[in-house]
């Protein structure tokens, strides 16, 4: 579990965190969501420690993130996996050369053990045979696969996705979603997804955190999402007009029983 | 302001090279990426040093002869000239120079595009010690590297002033011979050894600095770029100046 207390981060005179205090659940996935410039990526580099928060406290655990010294850092940070938004794979290196990239830096496993686990996690996101392509011969969606089994090689305790479905389409979005989801679940991992997907809030997201100017606006999951009357909420789940009139027309259905 | 700004940069630089000064997280890793830098700096640089020096060898021994004309000066003297300017002078500087140009921006524009695509902060939260898996093998490969460079710039120049005043028949072969094997100096080579070294740990160092901590887009990885050039140029320039003040 990961524990934030009062967290604010102010950039210049631009306080874009403005205190918060929430918990991030081991076995299930947690969105941050808002609209752009709510601070949700800043949010993440806090929690990650990719930034200094200007006061308040990260805890993985009992452990206070920022109490750490960097070697300390750097034991914690072994425990983590995080999908990038623009994947960053590294563009020099096969898709099996940077699904290796943690193990040839922190493990001492042979290269047959290295071998056995590139496989193991490509077949867990479905990429199967793509080992010797380099990211740039496979599609964005295959990108973001990829990048989940190289988060994936050291079996992280905590993973963190900045924008999983950024640029994909809502097919392949589902399927990301589905994949980090069963992950999630299957190796008990605090999972921390950062996103703007509305598939993703009402598929996956089982402890949503809806951020606005800074603060947290709304808390809850996704069965709650529909019957909130909170209207930060409501503006933000429901900008478009079609899917204004979608939930007028279930909310009736249901009064209607 | 500008001298807020120097002192800013200066300290951080410092604590860079505090950072990337750590014990590797895997040796075979470093040792790996440091061949690669090896292979990239110094036989990536190989032939555009042998080029230079071919033409600082033949400028150096062409405007010499013409100095020297009918004076009283023997004219073995120059192949000493050649030799003497090339090693303390023009092979350890001209070759860094023009390699701040080459690998410099290059090593700038590498880390500094790392840094826009989000490579670095990857490593980071893999838990890489960044600026010692990025910045201190390319550091170690240049102090090995260059120096090589660096003496097969002055052999070479060398053998481009034999061409351009003994071809012609400005001077006789034995001359020039003469000239070369007349009043050697070794601490030159040290000299020029210790010039080379400083300038390759000054030219990787603030290279990768100005590409470790570049913002924005493609104008400021640019002018990261450009910057490294430039800072490198006027640094190894100065640092000529203090080794020639220090060792002469």
């Amino acid at each position: 579990m990961i524990r934030t207390e009062n967290i604010t981060k102010t950039f210049g005179s631009n306080e874009v965190l403005k205190g918060i205090t929430t918990e991030f659940y081991a076995g299930k996935p947690n969105l941050i969501i808002g609209s752009s410039g709510a601070g949700k990526t800043v949010l993440l580099k806090l929690l990650i420690g990719l930034f200094t928060p200007t006061s308040g406290k990260v805890f993985y655990g009992d452990t206070d993130l920022y109490a750490l010294n960097p070697k300390e850092l750097r034991v914690i940070r072994m425990k983590v996996g995080m999908l990038f938004q623009g994947n960053a794979l590294f563009d020099s290196m096969t898709v099996g050369e940077n699904i290796r990239f943690p193990m040839d830096m922190f493990t001492k496993m042979t290269a047959q053990e290295k071998r056995k686990r590139v496989d193991e996690c490509l077949e867990m996101v479905n990429m199967e045979g793509i080992n010797d392509r380099f990211p740039s011969e496979v599609s964005g969606g295959m990108q973001k696969r990829v990048g989940i089994a190289r988060a994936m090689v050291l079996e992280p305790e905590y993973l963190f996705c900045d924008e999983p479905n950024s640029g994909l389409d809502p097919q392949t979005s589902i399927l990301i979603d589905e994949l980090i989801c069963d992950l999630t679940n299957r190796n008990n991992i605090t999972t921390v997804i950062n996103t703007h997907d509305m598939n993703s809030v009402m598929g996956i997201g089982d402890n949503i955190i809806l951020l606005k100017n800074g603060l947290i606006a709304w808390h809850g999951n996704k069965s709650q999402v529909l019957e909130s009357d909170n209207q930060v909420l409501e503006d933000f789940i429901f900008a478009s007009p079609f899917l204004r009139r979608l939930r007028a027309d279930a909310l009736k259905q249901r009064s209607n029983g | 302001m500008l001298l807020e700004k120097i002192f800013y940069s200066v300290g951080r630089y410092f604590l860079l090279l505090k950072s990337a000064v750590a014990r590797p997280e895997r040796f075979s890793m470093y040792y790996k990426e440091t061949m690669r830098q090896m292979d990239a700096i110094g036989v990536g640089s190989v032939f555009i040093v042998i080029l230079i020096s071919v033409f600082i060898g033949m400028v150096t021994a062409v405007q010499f002869a013409d100095q020297l004309g009918d004076s009283f000066v023997p004219s073995y003297y120059i192949g000493y000239i050649v030799r003497d300017i090339t090693i303390i002078e023009m092979a350890p500087t001209i070759t860094c120079l023009v390699l701040a140009g080459k690998v410099g921006s290059n090593l700038a524009a590498e880390i500094g595009g790392m840094r826009q695509k989000e490579h670095i902060d990857a490593m980071e939260i893999m838990g890489v010690n960044t600026a010692a898996y990025l910045i201190m093998p390319k550091i170690v490969a240049a102090v090995i590297v260059i120096p090589l460079l660096v003496a097969i710039s002055a052999f070479i120049s060398i053998i481009g002033g034999y061409i351009a005043t003994v071809l012609p028949g400005t001077i006789s072969h034995t001359e020039y011979v003469l000239g070369l094997r007349s009043f050697f100096v070794p601490r030159y080579v040290f000299m020029m050894f210790v010039k080379a070294s400083v300038f390759a740990f000054l030219l990787t160092s603030v290279s990768c600095y100005l590409g470790y901590y570049v913002k924005g887009g493609s104008i400021e990885l640019g002018q990261a770029s450009t910057n490294a050039v430039v800072i490198s140029n006027v640094l190894i320039l100065l640092f000529d100046f203090i080794i020639a003040l220090l060792l002469t």
